[in-house]
């Protein structure tokens, strides 16, 4: 198996003649949390749906783990946690039985399943609360969930799209904490899709996304120095000439 | 170990669909009001104006209320089929469809669980209803409402595999009416639910025709007969054939290189 967690080669995407992504690649290694960073309609959302095969990849590849998310797609899936833009819970079912639907499509047995859930959420504090209605719950707890449910089949790859938008700050901050110390705490590898730079640690890598295209790849203190500027705020308005994020 | 996946996650499907079900009170209650309105107050109307024939599966004289009600059973399963597709619209709108496409499962499979689920929840509202006739005396000779299982299953999953593949082709939930006025009221008037083939014949020989190729027709005969303890070979094998071709499509039209996906997205 492959030591890069995610392999992004060469890939091209566009929507009816307009390119959404132009030649894009990267690569995360296992342990690392990765910012991909663009303003609003860089081409975030259109990658994650390549990644999660969503949307048909036919120029460039994806391999996850090693595999190819086109040839190899259940193996590939199977190595991938994912928290979407939007909300994709159940708000009639409770929090027990929305992360049970999840382990049932990965095929989980009861047992092994419901110690997992009472791992992750306990991780996230909301082990307590696991017989509530999702609809009961504020929007920073409903994303504790969905992060808690993507790594019940602990997978090698977490992506997250844009997870802390709409939620008040403590909010925010509480998930941005908790996800960079599952990165500290084991093997899984991150990729959080923002335009939010204070969501970004020091020890974060970083891929600059804009037009589609990659403008800038690697850790922060190597983009800093490309763009011969101090603060990831500058580099990135210098980098996107100054686009809106 | 493949198959145990399978197995779990078609269950993991089937009982959040039915969790959903029960939920959802309003949305079983209407799935019953509406057949049952046609049956207390159409039916009963037209009771008087309405001369049936003895013709098989029938062995006597029949009221116009017993005709209809395996009419009325494919109208519960035509509904349900179009709300499981809405539901799917809306899902994908939503996102909650994502999780079930990111499953590392084949998506032919998640969508076949997604239609057993539906086609469960459906059987569930007929044996209801059924149950609500039996009590104002439509009664079926008593091994019918065993045999009419299996017939409900098939065309069950032929309607729900006709919604899935009309969601695979709607884009927007707001254009889920037009499915209301195209294809629900079509086919539901344009087969034998309401009048049988002969008297659809009698007015005109164009809505003849279209009632008798009518998927849904065969659906209904299908059930009629076998509420009857008769096995209707030619509805029989034209449901299984219409199931067949609306699934085969529907799997097509998620296929993120064929179908819906690529529409929506286009290519590099």
């Amino acid at each position: 198996m492959n030591s890069i967690a995610l392999s992004v080669e060469d890939l091209s995407f566009s929507y009816s003649g307009k390119k959404a992504l132009d030649k894009v690649g990267f690569s995360i290694n296992p342990g690392e949390c990765t910012i991909l960073l663009g303003p609003n309609g860089a081409g975030k959302s259109t990658l994650f749906a390549l990644i999660t095969r969503l949307y048909d990849t036919r120029s460039g590849r994806i391999e996850l783990s090693g595999f190819d998310i086109k040839k190899q797609t259940r193996k590939a899936l199977a190595m991938l946690g994912v928290v979407f833009q939007q909300t994709t819970l159940d708000m009639d079912l409770t929090v027990m039985q929305n992360l049970r639907y999840h382990t049932a499509l990965h095929g989980m047995r009861r047992k092994v399943a419901k110690q997992r859930i009472q791992e992750e959420l306990e991780r996230f504090d909301m082990y307590e609360r696991r017989f509530e209605k999702i609809r009961q719950l504020n929007g920073g707890h409903r994303r504790r969930v969905e992060i808690a449910r993507a790594l019940l089949h602990k997978p090698s790859l977490l992506l997250l799209d844009e997870p802390t938008v709409g939620l008040d700050v403590p909010s925010r901050k509480a998930i941005v904490e908790h996800v960079h110390q599952l990165v500290k705490d084991g093997q899984l590898s991150v990729l959080w899709a923002t335009h939010l730079i204070d969501e970004i640690y020091p020890d974060d890598h970083l891929v600059v996304l804009h037009q589609g295209q990659v403008k800038a790849n690697g850790a922060i203190p190597k983009v800093l120095q490309q763009t011969g500027k101090e603060s990831i705020d500058e580099a990135f308005f210098a980098l996107t000439q100054g686009a809106r994020v | 170990m493949r198959i145990l996946h399978y197995w779990r996650a078609m269950w993991g499907i089937i009982g959040r669909e039915l969790l959903r079900f029960v939920k959802q009170r309003e949305r079983f209650i209407s799935a019953l009001v509406r057949p049952l309105l046609w049956l207390f107050v159409f039916a009963a109307g037209f009771r008087a104006a309405l001369g049936i024939a003895i013709a098989p599966p029938y062995e006597t004289y029949i009221l116009y209320e017993v005709y209809i009600t395996p009419g009325l059973i494919g109208m519960i399963q035509l509904f349900n089929g179009m709300q499981s597709s809405l539901s799917m619209v809306y899902d994908r709108e939503m996102g909650s469809m994502r999780i079930l496409m990111v499953a590392p499962l084949p998506r032919w499979f998640l969508l076949f669980c997604k239609l057993i689920a539906g086609t469960a929840v459906s059987v569930l509202q007929v044996y209801v209803f059924l149950g609500v006739a039996w009590l104002y005396e439509i009664e079926a000779p008593l091994e019918g409402y065993l045999w009419v299982l299996p017939a409900l299953l098939l065309s069950g999953m032929m309607l729900g595999a006709l919604g899935l593949l009309l969601s695979s082709f709607i884009k927007q939930l707001e254009n889920f009416a037009g499915v209301m006025n195209f294809v629900i009221f079509p086919m539901f008037f344009m087969s034998t639910a309401l009048y049988p083939l002969w008297k659809i014949k009698e007015s005109s020989e164009l809505l003849h025709e279209i009632a008798r190729y009518n998927p849904f027709s065969q659906a209904v005969e299908l059930i009629r007969f076998a509420l009857y303890n008769q096995f209707n070979q030619e509805a029989f094998i034209y449901t299984l054939s219409a199931f067949v071709i609306f699934m085969t499509a529907a799997i097509l039209g998620y296929n993120p290189s064929k179908g819906m996906m690529t529409r929506k997205g286009g290519g590099a």
